[in-house]
């Protein structure tokens, strides 16, 4: 009997159908707006504005056709997804439309009244971040006071409500000495699931790389924490950890390939393969405002742009490993070599490779800088040129 | 170091280990599916999609929250015509893979 596998995951193609073709899960930022102001946050760092937001009716739109699409998942985030007020109107459509929900949240502007509410229209799953175990630490790193007491208060509300929970723990020089404590909050809360989640350096993170990157022995510990704890805690708290490239061998496989599995959707509804895709140049991203979403999928030149292997130079072109990491990440590629095309400097085969992973070196020994902190507009980038 | 608050409400979490006399069910979270447009079945967890075999996919289905493990293998011992004990051995070696990763609950 084999075992019960990942889906998305696995390299293993699927059929060149449409809807076998689906992507397993869609990004659904439905807001830049966030209370707090993680200096590794994911956005661009170019945010987009509220009056330029898709209204709910949009949404709900999207919802429909991400499940006709055949389309599994709904990661509903941000920004901060609960300062839409109607989330609950876009979880109640997404779940009768046969999808699953996730809320992605940092908690700090959820009641419990309106988790149950979002329960009550069908939301399946929260995963729920934290900056730190260490209450003033966390405060710091995401600029917003009371934020760690009020997420600790959350996550009780959560199993209260006989939800499933994971934890999302980004982790980076600044709170890698709490691993352990972190581990162990995560069970105490009652979460079934943790990312211990290395900081993935693009965006706010590429700015801030310097005041976040561990060293590598630094890293190595964390490793070797997470094979401990999961094995600890096999049938109690199922561990992702996601590593940081800098200290990798080979490349990630980036969204699982560019156009093959995830699909992204931005507060003003413009459809991207990946949620920092807007940083490449010279690409035409579509909107759901204009055009149906199956036919972004299928047939949007950003989509087209790096789908498969055809696009690829060497060494991607001719190596083995090209269906297995797809090249690695195109932003990356593009953010330190000039060329999207090429190989991820993750890589070891990529010539760029040693210069790269130097930075990192050198990066973690020096004392960290302050953080620039992800805020709307002209006032993150003044600290930081 | 100023830790969070108190511990969580949950009750102390320990493994669940699985028997011929576990009764197991899905969990309200877990959902098993047929996909049509992919012609598979799947199971939709918690940022998680599992492709579950035929096999697996049969037992689930009889993961009613009534019927035991060993009681499953029985209907399965007699629809494949194959040694209960082997089903047995197999499927509490699945389910135990499926209980680890939160599929099924007591």
């Amino acid at each position: 009997m084999t075992d019960t596998q990942m889906l998305s995951r696995e390299a293993a193609p699927l059929e060149e159908e449409a809807c076998a073709r689906a992507p397993v899960g869609l990004l659904a930022e439905l807001t830049h707006r966030c209370p707090l102001q993680c200096p590794y946050c994911s956005n661009p760092t170019e945010l987009e504005r509220a009056n330029t937001e898709l209204s709910t009716a949009d949404w709900q739109s999207v919802m429909r056709q991400a499940a006709e699409l055949g389309i599994l998942q709904i990661h509903l985030s941000g920004g901060e997804p609960t300062a839409r007020r109607d989330l609950e109107e876009i979880v109640e459509t997404a779940a009768k439309s046969g999808l699953y929900t996730n809320l992605i949240t940092a908690g700090v502007l959820l009641s419990r009244e309106r988790l149950e509410k979002l329960r009550d229209a069908g939301l399946d799953h929260v995963q729920l971040s934290i900056q730190d175990v260490d209450v003033e630490n966390a405060d710091r790193i995401g600029a917003y006071k009371g934020g760690a007491k009020k997420k600790h208060e959350v996550a009780g509300w959560v199993r209260e409500l006989d939800m499933p929970l994971t934890v999302n723990a980004p982790i980076h020089r600044q709170n890698i000495e709490n691993l352990p404590a972190i581990i162990d909050y995560a069970v105490d809360v009652g979460a079934g699931r943790l990312e211990v989640a290395h900081i993935q350096y693009y965006a706010w993170a590429l700015k801030n790389r310097a005041a976040l990157m561990p060293t590598k022995e630094a890293f190595m510990k964390t490793a070797e924490i997470v094979k401990e704890a999961k094995e600890r805690l096999k049938g109690i708290l199922v561990i992702d950890f996601v590593v940081p490239d800098y200290y990798a061998k080979y490349p990630k496989p980036c969204m699982g390939g560019w156009g093959r599995g995830i699909i992204n959707v931005t507060p003003s509804g413009r459809v991207l393969p990946c949620h920092a895709a807007e940083s490449l140049p010279g690409m035409q991203f579509d909107n759901v405002r204009d055009r149906p979403l199956a036919d972004i999928w299928l047939n949007g030149s950003a989509f087209e742009k790096y789908r498969g292997t055809d696009w690829m130079k060497e060494p991607c072109r001719s190596c083995d490993r090209r269906e297995i990491d797809f090249g690695g990440c195109r932003c990356q590629a593009f953010a330190l070599t000039g060329d999207a095309a090429n190989t991820d400097p993750a890589c070891s085969l990529s010539p760029k490779h040693e210069e790269w992973a130097k930075v990192a070196e050198v990066e973690s020994h020096k004392p960290a800088p302050e953080f620039v902190y992800r805020r709307m507009g002209k006032a993150a980038n003044a600290t930081s040129e | 170091m100023s830790e969070t608050g108190k511990p969580g409400t949950a009750p102390p979490r320990t493994r669940l280990m699985i028997s011929g006399d576990s009764v197991l069910k899905l969990p309200r979270h877990i959902k098993l599916k047929h996909d049509q447009g992919r012609g598979i079945w799947l199971i939709l967890a918690p940022e998680r999609v599992f492709e579950p075999d035929e096999t697996s996919v049969e037992v689930l289905k009889l993961c009613d929250g009534e019927r035991p493990v060993s009681a499953i293998a029985k209907v399965l011992a007699d629809q494949f015509q194959a040694p209960v004990e082997v089903i047995l051995a197999d499927i509490t070696e699945m389910l135990q893979d499926l209980a680890d990763k939160g599929v099924v609950t007591s």
